[in-house]
């Protein structure tokens, strides 16, 4: 059986029809590969995968033991190396609370820091920060104006206090892939244990966690075309990384995370998990050659917008591109028709300057005029135009308003 | 295959279908400032509403988590459980409850042989600790024997002594009538998926949340309380679901009805069988059935191959079949070892019912007689 095309796959029918979706970092529509493979475990096969003592649980249990199995697949991993939780978010904070906190209060380490870069996604630094509370120590290393965080800097933080260190592979600002194998070397070389948030990585670059030599990786099913509501933890077997829960109750996913599993989504995430494994390399030279033309199509119009992080070392889905004069919220107000974000996603409750944008080096002026545009599956040439033609001359138009003319007429007729 | 498990999970409902094939046909994150973002976020607030109509409380209280556990894990954290303050929970709460606290369990309040918690045991309880910052645990319906704790009345027992209450309603949720503010209780914890909905989504209802410590950190979605991209379709399933509650109120006469005819059947034709907590206010679909000296998980076993889903105490634990500490609190040790869970839902029958007793009659004949033959 060969799957269909990414091409030829529809896009998700009851979308906004007049927008083009450029924000496929913040969140990518479900395929309906992955969605046919839900539906039935919503509906039909309804059983608690718990329940084993029947033929529904035991049916739904089955389900979920292969999508565990896909799930791992797709990362060079053992299913048993799978802890499925409610997200990326739950499973950064599992692995870096509980990774420390088992090291502290059951294995009795003195190890005592945890290291991670100033770029990191903001539920990695927050629970390095709720680590600190308790009396930890958290290192944040720097990173260069690329975003890529600086290896000296890091082989310098590393040392024998080190407990972990958490490096993540993808930025989902910037797309920056940073080096988690070498970081990871250093960090074994020391003695410490390694997380990786891969949230934004799978189906986006190569993931294998034997290359990476990660012993912890977190993922996301809905930044690869899956459900929201289904992540996974990737704990290593050998040698073992092992966490204390975040909370307890029925034992399941062998004692690391307890809840009576969503066996649909599961399904979802072990099946968007396959084809993201799949796909990759021939989706991400398509949404590369995209993204370069939509670059190359934006530098024509606007030649003195900045490209935010490494122009080689990103991920082929991202730009983040400042306009210098041009506050990303005043474009964002004439650009109704594109979906775009002025960052991500999880911190639109604050209107503060990205912690990313800030760690790159770059001014608030910039920062605020800079947007995040990201392409995926379902992302067509066509598209592309359109949108390079609409931003551009939202850009343009903003600049006019913001010119000192304008704003002097401004004050006169005020 | 007749299905009476509802108790482990139910059947998702056609209307949180629909939401959910809606949902999932969605592209924005509920965070998100585009109108792709906007429309999944009033997916979100939509549903929250109907929660909050469902459960008598206000929508800015309702926080959503990924179910039940972890909303009951979500109201005992960080409360002083052994930092100079405690815990009392009740012998049968969920094991998400008793084993909420990371050092050492809470205090169990007893329960009596019928399956209700002691009140005049948490009083004592309540007067010894006087001053000690405390949270009282609750739940409002047993998961294994369905019977209904009084939970005003420990509100109004732990109020007056300081104490906070947290009801864990998951089970009682669209079983019997909900009433957040009337209840009174602190926190009240929900699940999806014993509604109709899917599994995946729970809620977590707050007087203040404002007094809550969130278990996950890092991003501003329910109000920091449970940051993370939201479930979307499970939301907006749960959602879905929680709006039909007042019809499934509807049909719980009829699932007494049944209850009634099996358990009947049962008492008739089986003396020696005992129906925990029966003389209890109990919910209407729930008959928890011990059969002395026989082993729960061999009767299961026959039950399913004669084609009809019932479970042997609760499906958490990844199908290791423990003995039931709801039924050792009520019953003692011995008790524990021999009881099943029937728990029926809207879509059974009575001819279900019916052929579910010849089964058991069956299997009890099977398992009565099976210690002869071998001792022969």
């Amino acid at each position: 059986m060969t799957a269909p095309s990414p091409t030829r796959v529809a896009y998700p029918a009851s979308d906004p029809p007049h927008a083009v979706y450029l924000d496929y970092q913040a969140t990518t529509p479900v395929d309906p590969r992955v969605l046919d493979a839900m539906l039935p475990w919503f509906s039909t096969c309804f059983g608690n995968p718990h329940s084993t003592q029947h033929g529904f649980g035991r049916q739904a249990a089955a389900a979920v033991a292969a999508a565990r199995a896909e799930v791992a697949a797709a990362i060079g991993a053992d299913p048993r190396e799978i802890v499925f939780t409610s997200g990326a978010t739950e499973a950064n904070n599992l692995a870096i609370k509980g990774a420390a906190r088992f090291l502290r209060d059951v294995a009795g380490s003195p190890r005592d820091t945890i290291v991670m870069p100033a770029s990191e996604h903001k539920c990695v630094l927050e629970s390095g920060r709720a680590l600190e509370s308790e009396g930890l120590r958290r290192v944040v290393l720097p990173v260069a104006a690329n975003g890529i965080v600086d290896r000296g800097a890091a082989r310098a933080a590393i040392d024998g206090r080190t407990a972990l260190v958490s490096v993540m592979a993808v930025n989902n600002e910037i797309g920056v892939i940073q080096p988690v194998a070498e970081i990871a070397a250093f960090a074994h070389a020391a003695g410490a244990l390694v997380h990786s948030d891969a949230a934004q990585a799978l189906g986006r670059i190569p993931l294998d966690v034997n290359d990476l030599g990660v012993d912890m990786m977190s993922l996301s099913a809905h930044k690869a075309y899956g459900p929201k509501g289904i992540g996974a933890l990737y704990l290593r077997r050998r040698p073992r990384a092992r966490v204390q829960p975040l909370f307890s109750g029925g034992g399941q996913e062998r004692g690391a995370r307890s809840g009576t599993l969503p066996a649909a989504l599961c399904v979802g995430f072990g099946r968007a998990a396959a084809i993201a494994a799949g796909e990759r390399a021939e989706e991400t030279a398509r949404i590369q050659s995209l993204r370069d033309s939509f670059l190359e199509s934006m530098r024509a119009r606007i030649p003195d917008l900045r490209l935010n992080g490494d122009a080689q070392a990103r991920a082929a889905s991202n730009l983040s591109l400042a306009f210098p004069g041009a506050p990303a919220l005043a474009v964002l107000e004439g650009l109704a028709d594109v979906a775009l974000s002025t960052g991500s996603a999880c911190a639109s409750d604050t209107v503060e300057p990205s912690h990313v944008l800030r760690a790159l080096g770059l001014d608030d002026a910039l920062a605020s005029a800079t947007l995040r545009v990201s392409f995926g599956r379902f992302t067509t040439a066509e598209e592309v135009d359109f949108a390079a033609r609409r931003l551009a001359d939202a850009v343009a138009a903003v600049r006019v308003d913001e010119s000192p003319a304008v704003q002097a007429a401004h004050v006169v007729v005020g | 295959m007749p299905y009476l498990d509802h108790n482990a999970t139910s059947p998702i409902r056609p209307a949180a279908m629909a939401a959910m094939a809606e949902a999932l046909a969605r592209t924005g994150n509920p965070s998100s400032a585009h109108a792709a973002g906007r429309a999944a976020r009033g997916l979100i607030e939509q549903a929250r509403r109907a929660v909050a109509t469902a459960a008598g409380a206000d929508p800015a209280q309702v926080i959503f988590t990924s179910g039940g556990s972890e909303a009951n894990a979500l109201a005992l954290n960080r409360h002083p459980g052994g930092r100079g303050g405690r815990v009392l929970a009740s012998a049968i709460e969920h094991a998400s409850v008793l084993e909420a606290l990371p050092q050492g369990g809470p205090a169990l309040i007893p329960v009596t042989g019928d399956g209700v918690l002691d009140l005049a045991a948490l009083e004592r309880m309540l007067a010894e600790g006087e001053g000690v910052e405390t949270l009282v645990a609750v739940m409002l319906a047993n998961n294994e024997t369905g019977v209904i704790q009084p939970v005003a009345e420990v509100v109004r027992l732990a109020h007056a002594h300081g104490a906070r209450v947290h009801c864990d309603a998951v089970q009682a949720a669209g079983r019997i009538a909900l009433d957040f503010a009337a209840l009174g209780a602190d926190t009240l914890a929900l699940s999806a998926h014993k509604i109709g909905g899917p599994a995946g989504a729970g809620a977590l209802i707050a007087r203040e949340p404002a007094t809550l410590a969130p278990l996950v950190r890092g991003g501003g979605q329910e109000r920091r309380l449970r940051p993370g991209t939201e479930n979307l379709a499970g939301i907006a399933g749960f959602g879905a679901a929680a709006a039909e509650i007042p019809d499934a109120l509807a049909t719980v006469p009829r699932i007494a009805r049944l209850r009634d005819r099996l358990e009947d059947a049962i008492r008739t034709h089986a003396p020696e069988a005992v129906i925990h907590g029966r003389a209890a206010p109990r919910l209407a679909n729930t008959s928890c059935i011990g059969l002395g000296g026989v082993e729960a998980m061999e009767q299961v076993i026959l039950l399913d191959l004669a084609g009809f889903a019932v479970s042997a105490g609760a499906a958490c634990s990844s199908g290791t079949v423990r003995a039931s500490h709801v039924i050792a609190a009520m019953a003692g040790e011995r008790a524990a070892h021999t009881a099943i869970r029937v728990s029926t839902g809207r879509e059974t029958t009575s001819a279900e019912i019916d052929a579910f007793f010849e089964a058991w009659w069956a299997m009890r004949a099977q398992l009565l007689v099976l210690p002869s033959v071998a001792a022969a």
